[in-house]
């Protein structure tokens, strides 16, 4: 017992709390629903974990929710609610394909110039919404919003235009091959790649059946990179500042508008960031037609409260997201639930998330109840 | 003119489900608490109107099932918000995750799987249903749900500032410490508000697809619970100040689709656009002389000022 | 005591603790009926706690309360206003955007059918209420468009509106004139005669001494007793109150003011709405002087200031340092030429709650290269030039380098931003409210600091709304109304009620 009152008083024990939660409430609606709550948690963790295909898949969806929720992180850090992290991305994807199908330069500035442009598209975007903010003092949240819906019919825009649009398909023509940027794309398909891969089946599994892509390693790098950034520089000082009390940062000289907007910029380009590595890493390498959201951003939300807003602390978070999302597709297939159990798991966990303080309270309750039971 | 009746009637129709989204807000955050899950509690009443009004065959029941169950999905919100103090920003885009989620799951478990009801039983025009047909006029036979929005919103006004709880309502979300002091009950108060929210964006959720669409689909409600807010702060939290800007925005969305259906030579995905981004050029122009309550957001932790 | 019909309030033996902190400790208080009652105590010492469980808002954890003579439990406000007490409280309960008439009525409506108000009737029972008492208030005036003294007087309403019998006023008189506080003054005398009690929370002893007729003593939670005002003294009072004997004057040897540092002038600073809050105004620092701004809050002090640190936009006039103009420039531009300030709410504008005493001690400055190369911020630099003015300012705790700034005291709070201010050595120290909400300690240590500065040189500003604060530590002191300086005097040279005059406008043209 003192053992679970002391890990309640950890930081992290909230996130524990909350995802145990999530669960709890998924088992209550899927055992009302007339489904088996426990087949079907472990149906996701074996569509999640059982092969290192499954593995390898999660990690690469993981990688955009990462990246999305290590945006948010950074923008809530310093003050800032950036639910436009799924416009961002989309953006990010949108620019992406129209530099990589335009240009054809060799691998090593093809790669580096995709995935700018598509950082840069978000960048932009971001900074939009943080200008409407400073200058116009309008809520990011509404603006956001607003932008995520343009972008998608932009992207919509793009699809069917004639310069882009790829005939008799609901796609955008993918980017030339030379900004791709999968493991080994060339050598996996060739003979002596196939021979060597015959030999070693789980390796050829995570080569051949999944776009196993260098994005990863990428977003591991932002993430960590961000969290110096903000907690050892002099601008990561000033936009906490700015993020945590606005007047006493402007008295000591900062300037707040610009901090809102810088904030906005750096987070809108790791959105961006995203959706380029989506499309340089993951076939079909490029824009689809979009009908909903497609929860990228919304996610990468999930993530970075899951993660108590820490950039460091996304890295697992993304994983556990990844992994219920990529499960909960084969929950889907394998036994009939409908996928859609993984979006109210999510909003679950994030609505508890919220709840400051949860985990502490809950030890001095069990904390009280001892000692009550002693005198007793 | 026949535009212009057109275009009058489409923005009605348009408005209505807006109208009601706003109200909600109106009303939460007039006590004090933000209210970012509207959306959510739309997706709740637009699914839950659905499937009652296709079991039941009665869409007046459905209409208040969707509002109660509106409600509901509020509750956790009130009760983070109010007796936890939690983020309310968060804890509405919790429930905009959730519901979206929730409804489809409900559809697919009613409906053996499918992402979308059946056609189901409409609520009747003010004119009934054969009115006019053919001309430009049944246009203006617009659904009953319009003529409740605007009775809604009076109704919203005059308890707002005509009645002791719309005293204690305005006063709650300004300064709710001096509420407290005179013996009103501040938690409870924002309870009923928010509570009130969401039975309001459940009948706009209801709104749509009982009246305007007669089935729920994945698409039903897209944004509208957004919308909603940008007017809420462009009516500056004034009941009939929000309903024009309803209006507005329903107006823009109307625009959309009379210019879509003709020859006009620009493309359906940029008009899509227009009432999302006419939302922003809006907030831009004249959010700055629009004023919040002063608690709006700010949880109250009895012993703080 | 025992308890007795001859005493309209009597709370024994009561004790409230805030988790580990006791905030009170079997504190006694025994109010005679139609008196006024002083509790006394400094800032901290749990004053407004005691009055806070007597009017519901909080619940003690010992101890019982009597009302004429009868046990009640008052478990909330309602309760509190059936019995017949009401509570004006130091900050003003009340929703700026309503009326008066409708901030009285608020929680005690007066309706007709179905809930619905009917404010012609509440409209007159105000009015009525209102002439009785003789009080100048307009009953359909918005609070936000009214003066303090005005808005303290609605408060009063409030509380007789619901019948009250038992007032407690907390600091009443923070933020009135020396007029409107000899209004108030009589105010307290008509409603003792006319039946009421009067509780009064202060820590201002030349009031008590005019108004109360006993006097009831609290320090750090303890009750130190009640005495008969009459027979006592303020010296007495000071003492009981500290524990201590307290010099209340500020030593210091006479100014040698050199070179003009800071000069204003024809300064007109429009605030938020866009109401004209500063007109024309003309001032002078010297160095090595402190100049004292007097007056009323709200007539542009915080307007001048904000002018001053380019918070807000200097609509005509200039303000210059050591010659260089620095109007309408950037906060940062202020800073870089050694102007440093002591924010009127440091909570606000002085700190980052939310971060370590060491981020805080370098906020202003953090963006030079002792705090690091390029663009790293190196916490080692930080901690030791922490630790060094924890060191040298006496912050306490010792060792609270890397605490978050929210656990320190106000005092130490304040400590901190001080420390800050003087470790970069400023020309200009700008004061703003410096011992706002600290205790007799603290406040002298800020007056030393400000002695001390002056001394090595720095122009010093001072602007507060407590008079014996300018009259004690200023070398000149300027009268500020209506956003201009009235007239200014050499310390010494003026009297209170002088200057009490000029800042209500008695000595405009």
């Amino acid at each position: 017992m003192s053992a679970v009152i002391r890990f309640m008083r950890r930081p992290f024990a909230n996130a524990v709390v909350a995802i145990i939660l999530g669960f709890v409430v998924a088992a209550v609606i899927l055992a009302l629903a007339g489904f088996d709550p426990l087949a079907t948690f472990a149906t996701l963790f074996q569509g999640a974990l059982g092969k290192p295909k499954y593995i390898t898949n999660v990690i690469i969806k993981a990688t955009p929710i990462l990246l999305t929720g290590v945006g948010v992180a950074f923008a809530f850090q310093t003050g800032l609610f950036n639910i436009g992290a799924e416009g961002q991305y989309i953006l990010g994807t949108v620019v992406a394909t129209i530099v990589g199908v335009t240009f054809n330069f060799p691998a090593p500035i093809q790669v580096p110039l995709v995935i700018l442009s598509g950082m840069l598209g978000g960048a932009l975007l971001g900074a939009f919404i943080g200008f409407l903010k400073a200058r116009f003092g309008i809520h990011e949240v509404i603006t956001s919003i607003m932008c995520n819906w343009i972008m998608l019919y932009l992207c919509n825009f793009v699809v069917g235009s004639d310069a882009f649009h790829k005939p008799n398909s609901n796609t955008a023509l993918p980017i030339n091959v030379s900004g791709y940027t999968m493991v080994l794309p060339e050598w996996k398909v060739s003979d002596e790649g196939i021979a060597y891969l015959v030999a070693r089946p789980w390796l050829r599994d995570i080569l051949l059946k999944t776009d196993f892509n260098l994005g990863f390693v990428i977003a591991i790098a932002v993430a960590i990179l961000m969290g110096v950034l903000l907690s050892r520089t002099k601008l990561g000082y000033e936009l906490r500042a700015v993020g945590l009390n606005k007047d006493a940062a402007r008295f000591a000289g900062i300037g707040v508008e610009r901090s809102v907007v810088t904030c906005m910029l750096i987070s809108g380009a790791i959105c961006g960031l995203a959706g380029a590595l989506n499309i340089t890493g993951i076939s079909p390498h490029t824009i689809t037609l979009l009908s909903v959201q497609e929860g990228y951003g919304f996610n990468g939300l999930s993530v970075a409260f899951i993660a108590g807003c820490s950039t460091v602390g996304c890295i697992p978070a993304s994983f556990l997201f990844s992994g219920l999302i990529y499960g909960g597709m084969t929950v889907q297939q394998m036994l009939g639930v409908p996928s859609e159990i993984i979006s109210i798991m999510i909003g679950t966990i994030v609505f508890f998330t919220a709840l400051p303080a949860m985990a502490p309270k809950i030890a001095d309750w069990l904390e009280r109840r001892r000692l009550t039971t002693k005198e007793a | 003119m026949d535009n212009l009746v057109l275009l009058a009637g489409i923005t009605l129709m348009y408005s209505t489900p807006l109208v009601f989204g706003a109200l909600g807000g109106v009303v939460s955050e007039r006590s004090g608490v933000t209210n970012i899950g509207i959306e959510g509690m739309m997706v709740i009443g637009a699914i839950a109107a659905a499937a009652t009004s296709y079991f039941t065959g009665n869409p007046w029941l459905a209409f208040l099932v969707a509002g109660l169950c509106g409600a509901l999905m509020a509750l956790p919100h009130a009760v983070a918000s109010i007796s936890f103090a939690a983020d309310q920003t968060v804890t509405g885009v919790a429930i905009n995750l959730f519901a979206p989620g929730f409804a489809l799951f409900i559809c697919r478990k009613l409906f053996d799987g499918a992402a979308m009801s059946p056609i189901v039983t409409k609520l009747p025009k003010i004119f009934g249903d054969g009115w006019m047909r053919g001309t430009v006029w049944t246009n203006v036979n617009v659904n009953v749900t319009t003529v409740l929005a605007l009775l809604l919103t009076a109704a919203v006004w005059f308890v707002l500032y005509k009645t002791k709880w719309g005293l204690r309502v305005r006063a709650v979300g300004e300064h709710p410490a001096a509420a407290d002091t005179l013996g009103i009950d501040v938690a409870k108060v924002r309870y009923s508000c928010v509570l009130v929210s969401g039975l309001f964006a459940g009948f706009g959720g209801a709104s749509m697809t009982i009246a305007i669409i007669s089935q729920f689909t994945q698409t039903a409600i897209c944004g509208q619970g957004f919308i909603a807010l940008a007017a809420v702060i462009f009516g500056k939290w004034k009941p009939f100040g929000t309903y024009g800007a309803c209006l507005l925005f329903g107006a823009t969305q109307a625009l959309t689709i009379i210019l879509g259906g003709g020859s006009f030579p620009v493309p359906a995905t940029i008009l899509s656009m227009l009432p999302y981004a006419m939302t922003l050029v809006v907030l831009v122009l004249f959010v700055g002389k629009s004023v919040a309550p002063k608690a709006d957001g700010v949880p109250y932790i009895k012993g703080s000022r | 005591m025992e308890a007795s019909a001859a005493y309209a309030v009597q709370m024994h033996g009561i004790t409230k603790r805030f988790g580990a902190y006791t905030a009170l400790d079997h504190v006694d208080l025994d109010v005679r009926k139609q008196t006024v009652h002083a509790i006394l105590g400094e800032n901290g010492a749990g004053k407004t706690t005691l009055m806070n469980i007597l009017y519901g808002l909080y619940q003690a954890d010992e101890g019982e309360v009597f009302l004429n003579g009868q046990k009640v439990d008052i478990a909330n406000p309602t309760t509190a206003i059936n019995h017949g007490i009401g509570m004006v409280h130091q900050h003003f309960m009340l929703v700026e955007n309503f009326t008066v008439t409708e901030n009285i009525i608020l929680g005690d409506e007066i309706c007709g059918t179905a809930g619905i108000l009917d404010m012609r009737r509440a409209r007159a029972k105000v009015l009525e209420l209102v002439e009785q008492y003789g009080f100048d208030v307009d009953p359909d005036a918005k609070i936000e468009d009214i003066s303090v003294g005005m808005q303290q007087r609605v408060e009063i309403l409030k509380a007789l509106f619901r019948g009250a019998e038992i007032l407690i006023l907390d600091e009443p008189t923070a933020v009135l004139t020396p007029q409107e506080i000899d209004k108030l003054i009589q105010i307290m005398e008509d409603l003792t005669a006319a039946g009421k009690t009067i509780i009064v929370i202060t820590h201002k002893l030349k009031e008590i001494m005019r108004s109360a007729h006993e006097c009831s003593i609290i320090r750090r939670g303890v009750y130190m007793g009640t005495v008969d005002v009459t027979q006592s003294s303020e010296d007495d009072l000071a003492a009981r109150m500290v524990g201590r004997n307290v010099n209340l004057k500020v030593q210091k040897t006479p100014a040698h003011p050199g070179e003009v540092c800071l000069s204003i002038r024809g300064l007109s600073v429009k605030d938020e709405r866009g109401i004209e809050q500063v007109r024309g105004l003309d001032l002078d620092v010297r160095s090595g002087e402190i100049v004292g701004i007097a007056g009323i809050d709200g007539n542009g002090q915080q307007e001048l200031v904000d002018a001053i640190m380019c918070m807000a936009k200097a609509t005509k006039g200039t303000i210059a340092i050591k010659g260089e103009q620095i109007q309408n420039t950037s906060p940062r531009n202020v800073i870089d030429h050694r102007i440093g300030t002591i924010p009127s709410d440091r909570h606000r504008w002085g700190l980052v709650l939310p971060m370590m005493v060491l981020e805080n001690s370098a906020l202003e400055h953090h963006g030079k290269e002792t705090f690091g190369e390029g663009i790293m911020l190196d916490y080692d630099k930080l901690y030791s030039f922490t630790a060094e003015l924890i060191q040298k300012f006496d912050i306490r705790p010792a060792g609270c380098e890397r605490e978050r700034m929210s656990g320190l005291s106000g005092g130490n709070q304040q400590k901190t931003i001080i420390a800050r201010q003087v470790a970069h050595v400023p020309d200009v120290l700008i004061a703003f409210q410096p011992t706002r909400g600290l205790d007799v300690g603290a406040i002298e240590f800020v007056h030393k600091t400000l002695v001390a500065e002056r001394d090595r040189g720095a122009a010093i500003l001072l602007v507060s709304f407590e008079l014996d604060e300018v009259m004690d530590v200023s070398d000149t002191i300027a009268v500020i109304y209506h956003g201009q300086i009235v007239d200014t005097f050499e310390q010494g040279t003026v009297d209170e009620e002088q200057l009490g005059l000029l800042m209500a406008g008695g000595g405009a043209q």
